[in-house]
């Protein structure tokens, strides 16, 4: 028996999403535009767009870690306004903390809630099984490639079995090989798991290939260019899948619109 | 036939490889021993050859002694070394002790509050031009010939390092460890002692152990200057007295005092903080 129990994925509303950065230096800048978004409890959106149109940003704000300069964000009908406990976090870098074992890490979240931390362990070992980690808990982030470091993250975001689990281009900083397989085994995990995640990536092709909605979003100011359904049959197998038209078909349409804005050159 | 004299050729050639692997070991062990101890065998060489080269040179004692007279002093002397010992001991801990309880509390404020960093940091750094041991004489001015001075001196100059690798500690943080704690509900406070402090523990530790030993340094001028005993006191003695067996014992006590003062933190640092690439 499984000790992690599936979760009821969140619900996400959000409305007319407005963000400026006020500087000191230099002007004020807007980098979210009015961005209405709704998610549906349980799916797979990922984020797509080139560098600076505001990805982060937006997944800043529903984790509640900047202000709404205008507009709201609801999660199961409660406004964003702070850090939220149905949220997880996964950010590019794993973000482990070096002076702490494995499992150390992953009880951050319990101990800072003031929870019990004992209650969790057992938990915190069956998260590590899950991601290939078994008995890895009493080792050091040092000792761990950074593939394995990153599933140690997602596992500290897993640990109180968060309604929406937000990611910043999680995997972004790992080879193509470690990658392909995170990409493959968060699919199984989510499967399992049933959260609501928002996937923030600038890989068109894991963007489709996880995704049930792909957003796509353009250069600042932040705007949402399209809403694209991925009608493709779960489990996807990573090789299978780059061989089908239909994926094709979706990526295509992704490329084009930054072909469109000027962010990818045709020749 | 030829099958088994193949097999067991292939034996004697494991046996052979073995008995390589074996020797490869001793030579890699013998290499990590001179390795680790090569500083030692250095220290040992140098101590030979000043000792044999003494008499050579038909050097008297007052002017060079060999290591063994010294040796031989501090062992007759140890009550003397020690009485005057503790004297400066009591005051290298006491201006450590007086830059910790005052550099951290200075370095939090300098970290948290924007106007104390434009107002106090430069400040600081200014008063770090002066040489220190310029204001020995002054003190000994104000405060008089006791322990005052000599604590002031040693303070004045561990605050420094205290503050600054502390400052620059805290601020060398990664931003996105904050948000990660944040997101999970952290306080400041929690931020702090769950992040702030153990990250940024390695760099205090290591304006820690450069301020001990620039203590031990303040200490000694301060009783340079005026003192009636310590360790820098008993060394004038010796000088006017053109002891200098004694004047070299006190050297080698003072040395002694800053070396174990710095390994006492090294090992409490071992204990408290990782750093960041070992293992453990
Ligand atoms: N703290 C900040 N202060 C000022 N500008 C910011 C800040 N964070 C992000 N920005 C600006 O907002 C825009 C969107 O940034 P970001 O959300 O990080 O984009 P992305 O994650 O898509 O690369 C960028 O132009 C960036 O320079
Ligand atoms: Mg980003």
């Amino acid at each position: 028996m499984s000790a992690v129990s599936p979760t009821i994925g969140a619900e996400v509303d959000i409305a007319q999403l407005t963000k400026i950065y006020h500087t000191r230096e230099s002007e004020d800048v807007l980098a979210l535009d009015a961005i209405d978004l709704k998610i549906e409890r349980g799916s797979f959106v990922a984020v797509v767009g080139p560098s600076g149109c505001g990805k982060s940003t937006l997944l800043s704000l529903l984790a509640g870690l900047t202000p709404i300069s205008d507009g709201q964000i609801t999660i199961d009908s409660e406004r964003v306004a702070k850090p939220h406990s149905k949220i997880g976090v996964v950010f590019q870098s794993d973000l482990l903390l070096y002076w702490r074992t494995v499992i150390e890490n992953i009880l951050l979240p319990i101990e800072i809630k003031g929870l019990d931390v004992k209650k969790y362990a057992a938990k915190a070992e069956e998260l590590l099984k899950q991601v290939g980690l078994a008995g890895f808990g009493k080792k050091y982030p040092s000792e761990l490639s950074g593939g394995m470091r990153q599933r140690v993250a997602i596992c500290r975001a897993l640990i109180q079995e968060p309604g929406l689990l937000l990611m910043d281009e999680p995997f972004g900083a790992l080879d193509a090989l470690t990658r392909e397989q995170m990409i493959m085994d968060l699919q199984t995990m989510w499967v399992r798991l049933g959260n609501t995640v928002l996937f923030i990536t600038h890989g068109i092709d894991e963007a489709v290939f996880l995704a049930d909605r792909v957003i796509v979003m353009s250069p600042r100011p932040g705007r949402i260019d399209l809403d694209l359904k991925v009608d493709m049959p779960r489990p996807r197998q990573w090789s299978r899948v780059h061989e089908d038209p239909i994926f094709h078909g979706y990526v295509r349409q992704i490329r084009e619109i930054f072909e469109a804005k000027g962010i990818l050159v045709a020749h | 036939m030829a099958r088994v004299s193949g097999f067991s050729g292939s034996v004697a050639v494991q046996t052979e490889r073995g008995k390589n692997t074996i020797k490869a070991k001793r030579k890699f062990r013998l290499q990590q021993l001179t390795e680790r101890f090569s500083a030692l065998f250095l220290a040992v060489a140098l101590l030979a050859v000043w000792q044999i080269a003494v008499p050579l040179s038909g050097l008297s004692e007052f002017i060079l002694p060999t290591p063994l007279a010294i040796a031989t002093r501090i062992a007759n002397e140890l009550p003397l070394l020690a009485s005057h010992g503790y004297i400066t001991l009591f005051e290298v801990l006491a201006g450590f002790g007086m830059g910790v309880a005052i550099g951290i509390p200075l370095s939090l404020l300098i970290f948290y509050s924007r106007a104390f960093e434009k107002a106090v940091y430069p400040l600081l750094v200014a008063l770090q031009t002066i040489p220190k041991v310029a204001l020995a004489p002054i003190l000994v001015l104000y405060l008089g010939y006791g322990w005052a001075p000599k604590i002031t001196l040693a303070f004045l100059i561990a605050l420094f390092p205290i503050v600054i690798s502390t400052v620059v500690g805290l601020q060398s943080l990664d931003k996105n460890l904050v948000n990660l704690v944040r997101s999970m509900g952290a306080n400041e406070m929690q931020t702090f002692f769950k992040v702030r402090l153990p990250a940024a523990l390695p760099n205090i530790f290591g304006g820690f152990k450069v301020a001990i030993s620039l203590s031990v340094i303040g200490a000694v001028i301060g009783e340079y200057v005026a003192a009636e005993r310590g360790l820098g006191y008993l060394q004038l003695q010796a000088n006017s007295l053109f002891d200098t067996t004694l004047n070299f014992a006190s050297v080698v006590a003072i040395s002694a005092l800053g070396v174990s003062l710095y390994f006492i933190l090294d090992f409490i640092e071992s204990k408290v903080a990782y750093k960041r690439d070992s293992a453990k």
